[in-house]
């Protein structure tokens, strides 16, 4: 397998970045869990950028918010300790429903050490049957983007019951319906016991133990898969479900995992796989031979560009990760094509002489750096549209190839009426 | 420590970044962790920028702060100046930096660039964005312009005369991402030049390094925006002897003292005062008899200070409306917007906190309101028509279109912007006069109403069970009157009356206890 890996370019680079930090991963993580509060201790930095990032103004009362540290708070850590605990009080007396409270970590508490372990530990004692209180860090100086969920994730495996029940583990944030869909596919295939973590209300979590199998739809939960591991759970590597093959390796990959023969597999998927490909074709059309670049952000980034090349049949100019674990992404890194450069961080600008020096059809980034590409006249796609919209599996492979395509055909359909009126 | 679950204003450092941002050969080196970036698609995204805000985060790590992080603040200072040969570099940090205590500032001055180097000292955890654009904009102007304070003489306002040219005035104020500031400056602009008085510096938006350093050469300077401008004004009034001056020229009446007040310090004489009435259709408009049924329509108003007071003024001088409530998240504008507010005989909210705003809302039971996105989001909640006034800003609050909210045409925007989302003026009294038609449904409503609850004929049998909670019981006459009131008025028909009612001490509303209760109301 390693011999196989080393066809792939490794680089690492440092410098300024341009990439959202962990707190961003609240948007999503306090949808999934409708029963649970995601408090961030910092600054008024932090409550605008996930206001910014998620666009709240549409909540009446989100269930998320910030305890924006004052100055008085930076004179002495004992005295913003009373005042968080004033905070949390006043919030659970507004808020009685919230079963879960997640007290999480940013660049400056992380900085002033405040130590939001023991405020959660104390509050667990006082709010006893109440709510629970877990803490991480979504902190910048830690974590970017999508590493906050598991930062969320890992601060809810200690509170895991275990069982010895034999179970298929789904670990990563999926849409419902991804997931409804997901767990009527693995019962056609004859895996019934199917559950998901993070779960749909926080106080239902699934039990673990040593026949837990654990699959993961999403990429970015190394530290998550690390206390799973400790907990006796068997990990399941498999490429990630994103696109035809990515999905039928990962089911395959289950399947293996409970002794299914790989035919019995094939025989649920195959009529999805067909339709499916069949529905990509109309966005391979637009893909093909494109020039496609990568800016690090989600973590997604490689089984994305193994998607893009493999089924829509881009080339791959540049594969930017934040963060690359070698163990967890090694099924995909075999998946990709020879000589693909890969690049582990960021120096922002040098990156972007690259994009503009290689002119690419297609760079996907993030929302600070896609107008500007635009003005340039280069198409882009947001990374952050990766981790809002339902892109597993086999049935969504055309959608996800879609969010690719349409930039380019929006182009292409403004550039030919520009042409006629010329 | 503050529980806050949404802000009006950013940190200052992103105030900061809005003055950098709206300017031109200018680089700021902002010390800051990675997710400090997201200060970026403010730019990009909701004032679609085709260009990125000019900004090197130094994108500090946790394995940093063990080691030099001065160093890295240092190599990113070189790799920006390198990069970007900017005329004026600023070099600050956000909340987290401010913490670690590099200061930026000072090590950049000792590196030996040849550029003029300004220190932004913006403290993070008492401060917010609109002071931080302030004073990011007077460092700027401090840093370009201190050298110079005694080799001129102080400006004397009427000095064009002597120097055989027409007045010039600079335009203080408008950023990025500030209310329809793109546009103001294109109304004032157009007015002045009306006026034969020429614009020699527009600043911060547009303007250079170069720029600054040359807006001793106006006579008087134009403080456009308070929250931004001012203490930059005060700066200039101080050490060249500027005058400046402090009328805001949104609505007809302070655009037309705004005139006058230019005129004066320039003293130079006014001669189309009489046309000045005719240059904008609100007047007419408000005096149309299409109008009448603004009188006294009931409006609820919060924003920044400078828009949030001329709102105040507008809505109860120019268009005949009963103000009920004013407030604003600028503390900096608190004494002005309760002094305001006193004149109305009302009492000012000063607060950040937008659930604070959404109960005075409440309360007050407007049937207009004006204020922000988020009173936007809290109007439509409670069914009240709204029109947004006041940053923070929206994608929405960048049209395509040309959309001032100051001088004339500004006067005109706000017109339409305000009296459409209400009932249209004679419209709602056709709706009442044909409401028993058959063609007339409920949920017919002037096309642009903005009303979210569409209120059933029938009064549903939550809404009975409420009635009961309270001990009041509505008899069947009652409720068949009730349905007979426009539904845009009903349910403060409903309200009033059950208030009437439970004031009597009557347990039982009928058809004449409605009546009662209009009379005892009117």
């Amino acid at each position: 397998m390693i011999s196989l890996m080393s066809k792939v370019e490794f680089n690492k680079e440092t410098g300024p970045r341009e990439v959202f930090c962990g707190l961003t991963s609240i948007v999503w993580l306090h949808r999934r869990m409708p029963d649970a509060f995601f408090l961030v201790v910092g600054s008024r930095t932090c409550a605008h950028l996930i206001q910014s990032a998620a666009g709240v103004m549409i909540f009446a009362e989100p269930r998320f918010g910030t305890a924006i540290l004052e100055e008085k708070d930076l004179a002495g850590l004992a005295d913003a300790h009373e005042e968080l605990d004033r905070v949390v009080n006043d919030l659970i007396a507004r808020r009685p429903e919230i079963k879960t409270l997640f007290l999480v970590g940013s660049c400056p508490s992380e900085v002033i050490k405040l130590d939001l372990g023991t405020v959660a530990e104390k509050l667990n004692t006082r709010f006893l049957g109440q709510v629970r209180f877990v803490n991480y860090s979504g902190s910048g100086i830690e974590t970017t983007f999508t590493q906050g969920e598991d930062g969320a994730l890992k601060a809810l495996v200690p509170l895991m019951e275990s069982s010895d029940d034999e179970k298929l583990l789904l670990v990563g944030t999926l849409a419902n319906n991804v997931e409804d869909r997901f767990k009527k596919i693995f019962n056609n295939i004859g895996i019934n016991n199917v559950e998901s973590f993070p779960p749909r209300q926080s106080t239902e979590l699934p039990k673990i133990g040593k026949n837990t199998k654990v699959l993961l739809t999403q990429p970015y939960l190394s530290d998550t898969v690390r206390d799973l591991e400790h907990r006796g759970c068997e990990i399941v590597y498999a490429p990630f479900p994103l696109g035809v093959e990515g999905s039928t390796k990962w089911f395959l990959a289950a399947a293996d995992a409970f002794k299914i023969p790989e035919l019995k597999v094939h025989e649920v998927i195959a009529p999805l796989a067909n339709r499916a490909r069949q529905a990509l074709e109309k966005h391979t059309e637009i893909l093909r031979g494109k020039k496609l670049f990568l800016l690090p952000e989600s973590q997604l980034e490689i089984s994305l560009a193994r998607f893009l090349h493999n089924e829509c049949e881009m080339d791959l100019v540049e594969v930017g990760t934040p963060y690359l674990n070698k163990d967890l992404m090694e099924e995909e890194l075999n998946l990709l094509p020879d000589e693909t450069k890969i690049v582990e961080g960021q120096h922002v600008e040098k990156q972007l002489d690259r994009v503009r020096a290689s002119n690419p059809d297609l760079v996907v980034c993030g929302m600070g750096l896609a107008n500007p590409l635009e003005a340039e006249g280069i198409s882009t796609k947001w990374s952050i549209e990766m981790v809002f919209s339902p892109i597993h599996g086999i049935d969504q492979a055309a959608d996800l190839a879609g969010l690719f395509s349409r930039p380019l055909k929006r182009n292409q359909i403004l550039t030919s009426k520009t042409l006629a009126t010329h | 420590m503050e529980l806050t679950l949404w802000t009006y204003e950013g940190p200052p450092h992103v105030g900061a970044m809005r003055v950098a941002s709206s300017m031109k050969d200018i680089h700021y080196v902002l010390h800051a962790p990675q997710g400090d970036t997201y200060a970026d698609l403010l730019f990009t995204m909701i004032e679609r920028r085709g260009k990125r805000p000019p900004v090197t985060y130094t994108t500090f790590q946790a394995r940093d702060l063990g080691g030099d992080t001065a160093e890295l603040v240092k190599r990113n200072i070189t790799e920006a100046v390198e990069r970007f040969k900017p005329k004026t570099l600023l070099v600050g940090e956000s909340c987290t930096a401010e913490l670690i205590q590099d200061q930026p500032g000072a090590l950049a001055k000792g590196m030996g660039f040849d550029i003029p180097i300004v220190n932004l000292e913006l403290p993070a955890y008492s401060k917010k964005e609109n002071w931080g654009a302030s004073e990011t904009f007077y460092q700027i102007i401090r840093t370009l312009l201190k050298d110079k304070v005694n080799e001129i003489e102080k400006i004397n306002p009427k000095r064009w005369k002597s120097l055989g040219r027409r007045p010039k005035v600079n335009i203080l104020g408008p950023t990025l991402l500030g209310f329809r500031c793109r546009d103001d400056v294109i109304e004032i602009q157009r007015i002045l030049s009306e006026q034969g008085i020429d614009t020699n510096v527009v600043a911060p938006l547009g303007s250079t390094p170069d720029d600054i350093s040359r807006l001793t050469d106006a006579d008087i300077n134009i403080c456009l925006y308070q929250e931004i401008a001012e203490t930059s004004c005060e700066w200039l009034k101080r050490n060249y002897g500027m005058e400046y001056t402090t009328t805001i020229p949104i609505g007809i009446k302070n655009t037309i003292n705004f005139i006058n007040e230019v005129h004066e310090k320039l003293d130079l004489p006014l001669s189309n005062q009489e046309e000045l009435e005719h240059k904008s259709k609100l007047p007419w408009y408000s005096k149309s008899v299409d109008s009448n049924y603004l009188t006294g329509k009931r409006v609820f108003i919060f924003g920044d200070g400078t828009h949030a007071i001329a709102a105040a003024k507008i809505a109860k001088e120019e268009l005949g409306f009963e103000v009920v409530g004013l407030g604003t998240y600028s503390r900096e504008m608190a004494r002005q917007i309760r002094a305001t507010a006193k004149d109305m005989n009302i009492e000012a909210l000063i607060t950040n906190n937008y659930l604070e705003v959404e109960d005075a809302m409440k309360k007050a039971s407007p049937e207009l309101v004006l204020g922000t996105q988020m009173e936007r989001h809290s109007a439509k909640r409670l069914g009240i028509p709204c029109a947004v006034i006041s940053t923070p800003m929206h994608v929405q609050d960048v049209p395509a279109r040309y959309s001032p909210q100051m001088g004339w045409e500004g006067a005109n925007v706000i017109f339409d912007d305000w009296v459409h989302p209400l009932m249209m003026g004679l419209e709602e009294h056709l709706i009442d006069m044909f409401k028993h038609d058959f063609e007339f449904v409920d949920g017919h409503q002037s096309h642009l109403g903005h009303t979210a609850t569409t209120v059933k004929n029938d009064i549903n049998s939550e809404e009975k069970e409420n009635i009961n909670k309270g001990g009041i019981i509505w008899t069947e006459s009652g409720r068949a009157e009730l349905t007979k009131v426009p539904f845009f008025v009903r349910g403060k028909v409903k309200t009033n009356t059950e208030k009437y009612a439970k004031s009597k001490g009557i347990p039982e509303i009928s058809d004449e206890t409605l009546y009662d209760a209009k009379a005892f109301f009117n």
